[in-house]
């Protein structure tokens, strides 16, 4: 802030910067989509959640092998997965001012989001197919 | 990462209490933030006591008494003390407004009312700060109309209908308190336009008579020059026009999907 107090470059230079990055609205779509979709995808996982700790292992198991069950996994995990990286880069974005950081931060939060992913979508589909 | 803690230099520390005035039956107190960057001290919080049977009922009214009364280095912004040219604004009791048209009566609690200068701005003295990259930010998306039709005759016409839609829009002052009521705006302010930019951008994209409109999307479709704003709402609440510039920052959105959807 003060060094723009009395800089001797002209305030429009820095309101202008690098101009506008012409993205942003898809960031926000997908943003608002996966949140749509979260609502009973969120409800149908907490179910599964439920019916599934009442049963013994076996059982369990069954219950995720089935087909529709597994959808519904894979789908609540990925579309979680995209709606949590967007929110998480937001706040990165908000807070993180070093420059560095802040890439190796969006860098760091985009490897995690997939590696949680594909470790929970490898994990429905081995149940799923029983291997 | 984002700073909790005032720099060293601009921690507050406390000042002056100045006496009460002689003979005064109803008095308030006011703590006023000052600084003076000449003298390379902190800000410190001086405290005045104000004769209300003396003053007028408008937090401004007892700052020009302050002034004329007590203390005459008190420095502060005021121009039309009606709540139009935007001069007075400062945070009063905790929230940003106009100096003007607030009553002492709706800020005081226990007899106290406590004034600091717009947040998160630099402070150019006690309470007047320094706007310039605001004023940059309102000139950046240039608020005039845009028309690639040659002009008419006489004046470009609009409807009724067309008119109406300004309303909400136009009344804005540039008091800033808006902008410097926005946490995002307070984090990346450097990027980000803040609620009375983005509050004008939308007053000329809906403007029925402008021709620039995808232009103008196209300039702020920016993670940061308009998407920073989460809808925190406390532009709409700060407003001391009473005008709402989270709902217009919403319109923009929704007009930047519907280019593509």
């Amino acid at each position: 802030m003060s060094q723009f107090h009395f800089s001797i470059r002209t305030p429009a230079k820095g309101v202008r910067g690098l101009g506008s990055a012409k993205s942003g609205t898809e960031h926000f779509w997908r943003q608002r989509v996966t949140a749509v979709a979260m609502v009973p995808l969120a409800l149908a996982f907490v179910a599964i959640v439920i019916c599934a700790s009442t049963r013994d292992y076996e059982s369990a198991r069954a219950l995720i092998a089935n087909p529709f069950v597994a959808i519904l996994l894979l789908l609540f995990v990925v579309t979680g997965a995209v709606h949590g990286k967007l929110g998480v880069q937001i706040v990165i974005e908000d807070y993180i001012h070093h420059e560095g950081l802040k890439v190796a931060a969006v860098i760091a939060n985009i490897l995690f989001t997939v590696v949680v992913a594909v470790a929970a979508v490898f994990a429905v589909l081995k149940i799923s197919f029983g291997v | 990462m984002a700073e909790f803690r005032l720099p060293k230099n601009s921690r507050v520390q406390s000042g002056k209490v100045w006496p009460a005035p002689q003979g005064a039956t109803r008095t308030t107190l006011f703590n006023i933030y000052r600084y003076d960057p000449d003298t390379g001290n902190n800000p410190r919080i001086d405290s005045y006591h104000v004769d209300r049977d003396d003053c007028g009922p408008m937090v401004l009214d007892a700052l020009i008494w302050i002034k004329n009364n007590v203390d005459a280095t008190l420095t502060f912004r005021r121009s039309c003390r009606e709540g139009i040219c935007g001069s007075c604004a400062m945070n009063i009791s905790g929230s940003n407004t106009l100096a003007c048209t607030r009553g002492i009566n709706e800020v005081e609690k226990n007899g106290i009312v406590n004034i600091y200068p717009l947040p998160h701005m630099p402070v150019v003295k006690d309470l007047v700060p320094d706007l310039t990259r605001f004023y940059a930010q309102h000139a950046s998306v240039e608020p005039w109309l845009h028309t690639v039709t040659p002009a008419p005759e006489k004046e470009w016409r609009q409807s009724h209908e067309d008119r109406q839609k300004l309303d909400g829009l136009y009344e804005c002052i540039l008091c800033a308190c808006c902008s410097t009521s926005c946490p995002s705006y307070w984090w990346n302010g450097d990027r980000y336009l803040g609620p009375a930019a983005l509050l004008q951008a939308y007053r000329w994209l809906i403007d029925s008579r402008d021709e620039s409109t995808g232009d103008r999307l196209d300039d702020l479709e920016d993670p940061f020059r308009l998407y920073r704003c989460h809808t925190i709402m406390n532009c709409a609440n700060a407003c001391p026009k009473g005008l709402n510039p989270a709902k217009a920052i919403a319109e923009i959105k929704q007009m930047m999907v519907a280019r593509q959807v």
